[in-house]
């Protein structure tokens, strides 16, 4: 069961301000750009980040403050109306390295401010390529949004540029061009303090200033394509983007990674349903604003022209067709309506004898699907494959499936997992499973080979995509990726956490909910989960763990609940 | 009165046969107030100190007493003294006559200085232009240690001290304390913001650390020795003691000149200490304070009233050289470097020249500073190449306009306020390039 906390966070102390004449309650210490977001006050930055060590070399956030006035003996001086006096500093200050304090007046709209702002974008200006039309990071770049709200609109200058590299290879997933750097250090100060490899430096002086990686170093961390994330301008490009898309065109889509068992949130960039990139979602109790670069860059099988888009009936049906019947994507290719009317009389005869039957299902589904694949497994023996690869000490679990935590909570993999697949393939070899449904695993890859597949009298399985596996089946129904679905995730931590399709294919593929919910109905079991809501609210009410949960409730940012 | 030197840091160095080996400085007494001070308690010292009214001779005049009085000693973290010896203000050249003269009064300085603030480990931060002067520090401070003035239990006083000798990799910005304390560290030397980063409390390796000039310190001993009250004496009130005044331009005896603060006068100095304008011709311009300073403009009158009510009213040649006067005719001490400009001397090509000093040097870290000090020196370039345009006079000034106030450290000051106070006093020879 879900425990309830019993220690409330601390009430953070608070302070009064006023941020351009609003006056308003902030935590005290929090520093004057996040204290004006209270108001909805945008003071504009390029080096300050809320997750990086503060710098203060941009110069970008420059605001005006007053200080309440005391005498030295600490009495609060008053003006004729009763108020405390206000001494306004004569000076700018940084709103990045400026703590509020009681009393505080910050301005962030007079004329000072203005004129600085104005400056500052100037001086970045000057020796800036302006090649914006050919820029990866038109757009979504600082430069260009700062430069039309906060610019003075004209250059006075009369000099030429420097010159500084470009195209530097910085690693393997990451260019670098020096002239676009604004020298703001974000993507050092990550590096250094957030990925723990101090590879990025600034060499040279003054307004010769290069970024560049360390001698006999690169910036080939799984953790570099934050900095391309962290760049406020277009000098660190992701290689695997630049130049395929204009970002205005790219859709957003929530999403969260289902590399490995953290389940760092992301957005999911696509155009007319092709995925351009995936870059993280901030939420603290995951990711941060993180994620690892083999996360990130797994999205290509999304796109991948030769996805299953029809439901495939093995030509010759029962037997098996065997190994080479089924060459070409399309052969036994049917309506997906067809192959559930084939199949459910042979599901329903094999599953007369639970024994007989074997379900593999996927630590990589959801929730959703794996409480319905438990439902239709029931009786049988089932489990999982574990998937694993090297953790590290940030964000990569051991864990590659996004889902473990899901698929034991909902009864589908053995403990530990993967340790029934042995006795899964040994009963194909003697002849006692006869039936196999497997979900999105090329089981050949895991222990029962193809010659073992053949062997069977039916072999159903649903999966995105074309294995060796679909291709021993005699029947395939085509379901989708993470990215084209509803759905939720339970994460090594047991955070529930949601998808949301970002693009769609065309054909017949479906959420396997959908799949799973149609073979039910086949079995003769009355289930009518129209939508993905009340699936979830089903689970909910009969799987304690989600036990008061709505899918509503998991929002944006995933709720916790107990896996232990 | 004709102008005369007070040669109390300079008594040594200058005299026939001393050399920079510790025979010579304790034959002429050395090591005697560190003897003194031993004696003492720290704060019996600290408090001479801050009777003396010693100001930091580095460039910001900031006093000793006071400086030493912010520093953190409840933290349990041991505190450090840097000697900044990183002299690289353009027209600036005493703190390198010390060293390679007289080496031994800095470290008698350092030790004076560190045994009042209960320091275990000092640095000294030298150049690393001064490659001959990082040897002679050593040579020196093995000298001393060989004698027990340097190391474990200095005579028998239950008191250590290290002195480590760090050499700069030439960057003028590492002069800057908090940019010298990154520096020492083995890092970029970017200065730190203040808050919190004030050295006195979170300095080197986030430790209270003092950092003081070597002019400053080379006072020190003089302080113990003869006593905060009379060092006091010395000089002027607020501006007390000597000052080793490093004048060079258009003046007939270039060189170091250790004055009384307040004592004598700017023309005193150039025109008795210094033999005059070279050429006996008028002196159009003087940096007062280093390269740094606003430009004084040699026809003009200085009025005003001074702290204490009574009205001023100078000319160059009025001006008292002391920390307080310069800075009321709106320029400043800073660190002891005077440049005098003649008649004959072309502004905007000066200007260029400091300009181009401070693109070079600039650190980078600061937008408006790196990429003003650049655009600033191009500009110059230009227009002192015969490519004036129309209006560059007041899109130089702007330029630099948009810098000052607005950077981590105070070189946004150090590279606008030349081009500022040029343009401001002498604004017809820019806009006489203007085509």
């Amino acid at each position: 069961m879900a425990e309830t906390p019993t220690t409330a966070a601390p009430t953070p102390e608070m302070v009064n301000v006023t941020i351009n004449g609003t006056a308003i309650r902030v935590p005290k210490g929090i520093n004057v750009i996040e204290a004006a977001r209270y108001v909805g006050v945008f003071i504009p930055h390029y080096c300050y980040h809320p997750k990086l060590a503060v710098a203060g070399n941009c110069r970008m956030c420059m605001v005006e403050i007053g200080e309440a006035m005391f005498t030295p003996d600490r009495q609060p001086v008053l003006e004729a109306n009763g108020k405390q006096k206000i001494v306004m500093q004569p000076r700018l200050v940084i709103g990045c390295n400026t703590p509020v304090k009681e009393g505080m007046v910050v301005v962030t709209n007079s004329a000072a401010v203005t004129q600085a702002q104005n400056a500052v974008l100037e001086f970045l200006l000057i020796n800036h390529p302006l090649d914006c039309p050919i820029c990866d990071q038109a757009g979504e770049c600082k430069l260009q949004e700062y430069s039309v709200e906060f610019g003075a609109g004209a250059s006075r200058f009369r000099e030429e540029k420097v010159h500084k590299p470009k195209k530097v290879d910085l690693g393997p997933r990451v260019m670098l061009d020096d002239e676009r750097c604004v020298l703001c250090s974000r993507c050092i100060r990550f590096m250094r303090d957030i990925a723990k490899d101090d590879c990025l430096g600034i060499v040279e002086r003054g307004s010769h200033s290069t970024l560049t990686c360390w001698p006999g170093k690169k910036l080939d961390s799984n953790y570099s394509l934050n900095t391309v994330d962290l760049c406020p301008v277009g000098a660190l490009t992701d290689k695997d983007f630049r130049f395929k898309m204009r970002t205005w065109f790219l859709k957003e889509s929530k999403s969260i990674c289902t590399s490995c068992a953290t389940g760092c949130n992301t957005v999911i960039w696509s155009r007319e349903n092709v995925v351009y990139r995936q870059t993280p979602r901030s939420n603290d109790a995951v990711n941060e604003c993180w994620m690892c670069d083999a996360g990130r860059l797994n999205y290509k099988f999304i796109n991948d022209p030769n996805r299953l888009t029809k439901a495939i009936v093995a030509p010759a049906s029962l037997p098996a067709a065997g190994k080479g019947s089924g060459a070409g994507k399309d052969a036994g290719a049917t309506s997906y309506a067809d192959a559930l009317k084939q199949l459910g009389p042979k599901l329903r005869a094999a599953l007369a004898n639970r024994d007989s039957v074997a379900f593999i299902g996927s630590a990589r589904a959801t929730n959703e699907e794996l409480y319905l694949f438990a439902k239709l497994a029931k009786g049988s023996v089932s489990d999982c494959v574990p998937r694993s690869w090297t953790a590290d000490s940030f964000l990569v679990k051991a864990d590659r499936n996004p889902n473990s935590a899901g698929a034991k909570l909902l009864g589908v993999a053995a403990e530990p997992m993967g340790s029934k697949l042995a006795a899964i393939a040994d009963g194909i070899k003697s002849g006692k499973i006869k039936t196999l449904v497997v979900h999105q695993e090329d089981v050949t890859k895991h222990g029962i080979a193809a010659e073992l597949l053949a062997k069977l009298s039916l072999l159903l399985v649903i999966d995105f995509k074309q294995t060796a596996t679909t291709k021993a089946a005699h029947f395939v129904l085509p379901g989708v990726t993470f990215a084209e679905k509803r759905g939720t995730f339970t994460n090594a931590k047991g955070r529930v956490q949601r998808v949301w399709p970002a693009v769609s294919l065309d054909g017949e593929a479906r959420p396997e909910w959908e799949i799973f919910r149609d073979l039910l109905r086949e079995l003769g079991g009355v289930d009518n989960h129209l939508d993905i809501a009340a699936l979830f609210a089903d689970m909910a009410g009969n799987v304690p763990a989600f036990a008061g949960l709505t899918l509503a409730k998991v929002g944006d940012e995933g709720v916790q609940i107990s896996v232990s | 009165m004709a102008a005369v030197e007070r040669k109390l840091i300079t008594a040594r160095m200058d005299q026939p046969g001393y050399s920079n080996r510790l025979e010579s400085y304790l034959a002429a007494g050395g090591y005697g107030a560190l003897r003194k001070a031993l004696a003492m308690t720290p704060e019996a010292i600290r408090a001479e100190v801050s009777k003396a009214g010693l100001r930091g001779r580095g460039g910001a005049g900031f006093g000793c007493g006071l400086k030493w009085s912010l520093v953190d000693r409840k933290s349990g973290k041991p505190i450090y003294l840097i000697c900044n010896a990183d002299e690289s203000e353009p027209g600036t050249f005493k703190d390198k006559q010390i060293i390679y003269k007289d080496p031994h009064a800095l470290i008698e300085g350092i030790v004076c200085a560190s045994f009042a603030n209960g320091v275990k480990t000092a640095y000294i931060y030298i150049r690393g232009e001064f490659a001959e002067g990082y040897k002679i520090l050593v040579t020196a401070i093995e000298e001393a240690r060989a004698k027990n003035f340097v190391g474990a239990n200095i005579l028998g006083s239950g008191y250590s001290l290290e002195i480590f000798v760090h050499r700069g990799a030439g960057a003028y910005i590492c002069g800057e304390e908090t940019g010298l304390i990154e520096s020492l560290e083995g890092k970029r030397a970017y200065p730190r913001f203040k808050p919190p980063y004030f050295p006195a409390v979170l300095g080197l390796w986030m430790c209270p650390t003092i950092v003081n000039n070597v002019e400053t310190l080379c006072n020190i001993p003089l302080i113990v020795g003869m006593g905060g009250a009379e060092f006091s004496h010395i000089g002027t009130p607020n501006n007390t003691g000597t000052r080793m005044m490093c004048v060079s331009g258009h003046v007939n005896k270039p060189g170091y000149y250790e004055v009384e603060l307040g004592k004598i006068t700017l023309g005193e100095l150039i025109n008795g200490l210094c033999g005059g304008v070279s050429g006996g011709r008028k002196a159009k311009a003087i940096i007062p304070g280093g390269s740094s300073a606003k430009v004084m403009r040699c026809d003009e009158r200085f009025k005003g009233k001074k702290r204490d009510g009574t009205e001023y009213d100078w000319s160059w040649q009025d001006v008292p050289v002391d920390f307080d006067s310069v800075a009321m005719i709106g320029s400043m001490a800073g660190s002891g470097g005077v440049i005098v400009l003649d008649e004959t001397a072309d502004l905007p090509k000066a200007l260029a020249n400091i300009a181009e000093f401070y693109a070079h040097e600039s650190c980078g870290q600061c937008t408006p500073c790196r990429e003003g000090s650049l655009w600033m020196a191009k500009a110059l370039h230009r227009m002192t190449h015969g490519r004036a345009m129309k209006g560059d006079t007041d899109y130089l000034k702007s330029i630099a306009d948009n810098i000052p106030g607005r950077t981590i450290c105070p070189f946004g000051e150090a590279c606008s306020w030349p081009v500022q106070s040029f343009i401001e006093k002498f604004r017809d020879d820019f806009a006489k390039l203007e085509k």
